[in-house]
């Protein structure tokens, strides 16, 4: 099954993302920043990257950003939290590689359709 | 799939109040004008989190009141607004606001509307603007055009799709969006090779295909947008939707609609079905929710002490299977290694007990870190000029104690704030700084943590003190007190020196509580003053309430632990000194004071007492909340610490009792409560 890292900085949503992912059969490892996500998706790969954008120490989009340079994780699905407020958000996102983003709040069921949606 | 939502919510709780803390100290830190850019970062963040979390945890209120805190607080960081004081109180209201919501939530009780209320038109008020309500109603007028153009029947799209050669970069994968829009209707594809270089300078990674897609079925807009949305700007996208013609009729639209441009649909459906779901959750959990609630609590603990217990309980484990190994085949020869053996487990077991004791130990920042916050509230009110040192806030002390020890700190501040520190003119007057310094220190002497409250203010004047104390009839006008006695007059129930009352500190009650509660702490509070420099308030508390050094004593065949803290001395007892008064059983006079003797074994109903006449057997007195009277004993039998187990969990309360430990022979000893002994006595 595939393999996804979730990173938020928040313990709650990770646990939360990490829980529902787990529930539909996949493989969930958690980061709880960038620099830490970084570190785990060289050392292991990632079929997908979920990550919260405003995070300590490195944030989400220059996760992305760096994530994306490595010859791994070109074409790796790579979605970001946001808030519906952060608009200039998703924009930066997109530019730094991000395949898409789930806006937050949202419940389990919009999580794992959006998953599906990036796993095929 | 339905997931229980409530079990996510006592970590974020527990993280929103962090949240909460670090929004306030960063918030006390700021200073005006000069901009720290990572605080307000700081602050931000913490504000973002709580509303993301409270979002998706379904506690709409929490995160439409945090919305406008961190509009607030996005235009300070970006330099669009200045942080002036009346902001950063605004803000600190916001926290406090945020708070009482957020245990108002956790106990399951309802929010303070009007306190909600009151602190958003503070925050709308300097915001000067309503955001808030212009993007509910931009999103209420899309929802609406959307609905009309789904009104109209639609029998299918023409979709145009375009990929711009770095899509598949991105982590978009044209094929998986097909699917998912076969599910919405019938799908036919068709691929446009056109752009397709020759093979050999054909780049793999890029993406040279174009599509023609036919979706046939009445499929409402906003569905295609969600699978386009991530891709808009990596591609290029028209879409024409097909009517059918019997069913427009009086409708002025053309039949074909161009949708290329009409690019972004601030509704999806991920925004718009949130809230309804996660209230059903909610709804669902909210008993259980309540029950949880009340009872768990965790702690936060240092990986590295875990990491030494781990190593601990290896240790152990290691010497076990050696003495198991020179239990299996013993001779007298193995004595030795026997003994090392044991006196190995003997520390190894020590070590042990020190560092699982030590995972509930908590450093004592947790409670000073709410002061700066009380102290800037306080000196902006009453118009003083106070600077808060903390010191010692890595002193690490029980978690018990941590939560027990705020109030009665609270208190003592409040004090040292109100009463202690003077106005900046009278001390200017008094050759003084103008600025006032209260100290709170902690640090450990011996098993004790002592907290110390000091301030450079007025101190205490011991005339005025006990002119009020006679005025109050607390003493006689010719009792004689020493300074100590007369600083602790403010201890005694109905005592205050503040001419008149504050709405901060001193309604006359206080100081009596305050010592009581250390007292039950099993920790004692004195003062030091000099007046005219200032006053130092100290708390000696023990640092574990789940270890007690205590005192074991022999009632027949009976083992009682008495707190030692509670002994004043043990002695033998001579009949010419022991006085019997009808009705109020036996007395002991010990230096002119007639002390109430308690027979043990009569409270306790033990048989098996050896000694039943008085000089056969020892006086123990003892002090409990400042009462005394000697306990009858058979023997005293040795001290030592001993762990406190519950006996109210494991049977139920009883009087005179405290808890119960159990004896390194396995035997039950109960553990005395002296001021439910004394009560006892006296019934």
């Amino acid at each position: 099954m595939a393999t996804i890292l979730a990173v938020d900085d928040s313990a709650s949503m990770r646990q939360m993302v990490s829980f529902t992912l787990k529930g539909a059969g996949y493989n969930v490892v958690e980061a709880v920043d960038g620099v830490d996500a970084l570190a785990k998706a060289k050392a292991q790969a990632f079929d997908c990257v979920v990550t919260d954008v405003n995070m300590p120490n490195k944030d989400g989009i220059s996760l992305i950003k760096e994530l994306r340079e490595l010859p791994n994780y070109k074409f790796t699905p790579m979605l970001m939290l946001t808030t519906e407020s952060g608009m200039d958000k998703k924009q930066q996102g997109k530019e730094a590689g991000a395949t898409g983003w789930i806006v937050k709040p949202f419940n389990p069921d919009q999580l794992l359709k959006t998953i599906k949606k990036v796993m095929g | 799939m339905s997931i229980d939502m409530a079990q996510f919510h006592q970590v974020f709780f527990e993280e929103s109040f962090e949240g909460l803390d670090a929004m306030e100290s960063g918030l006390l830190n700021l200073d005006m004008g000069d901009v720290d850019v990572d605080e307000i970062n700081t602050i931000f963040r913490a504000a973002h989190s709580i509303k993301g979390g409270s979002g998706t945890f379904g506690f709409t209120a929490v995160s439409d009141f945090t919305h406008v805190m961190e509009t607030l607080l996005d235009e300070m960081r970006d330099g669009r607004r200045q942080i002036t004081q009346v902001a950063v109180d605004v803000l600190l209201g916001s926290v406090d606001c945020l708070r009482e919501m957020l245990h108002a939530i956790q106990d399951g009780g309802a929010i303070n509307q009007q306190s909600v209320g009151l602190h958003k038109l503070a925050l709308d008020r300097e915001l000067n603007q309503i955001p808030v309500a212009e993007s509910a109603n931009s999103q209420v007028v899309s929802v609406h055009s959307s609905a009309v153009q789904t009104e109209q029947q639609i029998a299918g799209w023409s979709i145009a799709f375009s990929p711009h050669l770095h899509l598949l970069k991105t982590g978009n994968e044209p094929l998986r969006m097909f699917r998912e829009l076969a599910t919405l209707g019938t799908l036919s594809v068709t691929a446009d090779l056109q752009g397709l270089p020759d093979l050999y300078q054909l780049d793999p990674e890029e993406c040279h295909l174009s599509w023609k897609l036919a979706l046939q079925g009445n499929v409402p807009v906003n569905e295609i947008d969600d699978i386009f949305d991530w891709v808009e700007e990596d591609c290029d996208l028209a879409k024409q939707a097909i009517f059918t013609s019997v069913d427009t009729p009086s409708s002025a639209a053309p039949a074909i609609v161009n949708e290329a441009t009409a690019a972004k649909m601030p509704v999806d459906e991920v925004e718009s079905t949130a809230p309804d779901s996660v209230v059903a959750v909610k709804e669902s959990k909210k008993d259980e929710q309540k029950a949880a609630a009340k009872g768990s609590s965790s702690i936060r603990v240092d990986t590295s002490k875990i990491d030494t217990l781990i190593n601990m309980v290896g240790e152990l484990v290691i010497t076990q299977s050696m003495l198991s190994l020179i239990g299996e085949h013993f001779e007298l020869g193995k004595l030795d290694q026997l003994k090392n053996g044991l006196s190995q487990l003997e520390r190894h077991t020590r070590e042990l007990q020190e560092s699982v004791m030590n995972i509930r130990m908590l450093p004592i920042s947790f409670v000073f870190s709410r002061f700066p916050r009380l102290a800037h509230d306080i000196s902006s009110k009453l118009g003083k000029k106070i600077d808060l040192k903390l010191v010692g806030e890595h002193t690490e002390v029980d978690k018990t104690v941590v939560e027990l020890l705020s109030d009665p700190l609270v208190h003592l501040v409040r004090n040292s704030l109100d009463h202690g520190i003077e106005m900046p003119d009278v001390r200017l007057a008094a050759g003084k700084p103008e600025t006032g310094t209260v100290t709170l220190e902690a640090y450990h002497r011996g098993g004790n943590i002592v907290i110390e409250v000091s301030d450079d203010g007025k101190g205490l004047d011991k005339d005025k003190l006990r002119a009020k104390a006679i005025e109050k009839g607390l003493i006689e006008t010719d009792t004689i007190l020493t300074d100590k006695q007369t600083y602790e007059l403010i201890f005694m129930p109905g005592f205050s020196t503040a001419e008149k009352l504050t709405d901060i500190s001193g309604r006359g009650v206080g100081m009596d509580v305050v010592r009581r509660n250390i007292q039950s702490l099993g920790g004692n509070i004195e003062i030091i003053s000099t007046l005219g420099k200032g006053s130092t308030i100290a708390i000696h508390l023990p640092l574990t309430l789940a270890i007690l050094d205590g005192q074991s004593v022999a009632v027949g065949d009976e083992t009682y632990i008495v707190p030692l803290g509670a002994i004043i001395e043990s002695l033998n007892i001579k009949e010419e000194r022991v006085n019997r008064v009808v009705g109020k059983g036996e007395t002991f006079l010990l230096r002119g004071q007639y002390l109430p003797i308690v027979r043990m074994h009569e409270i306790f109903n033990v048989t098996s007492v050896k000694h039943t006449k008085l000089t056969e057997g020892l006086l123990v007195v003892v002090e409990g909340q400042g009462v005394r009277c000697g306990l009858f004993v058979d023997d005293l039998l040795g001290q030592q610490q001993v762990v406190i187990k519950s006996l109210e969990a494991n049977y139920r309360r009883v009087e005179g009792v405290s808890g119960a430990t159990i004896l390194g022979d396995g035997s039950v000893a109960l553990i005395l409560d002296i001021p439910g002994l004394v009560r006892l006595a006296n019934q």
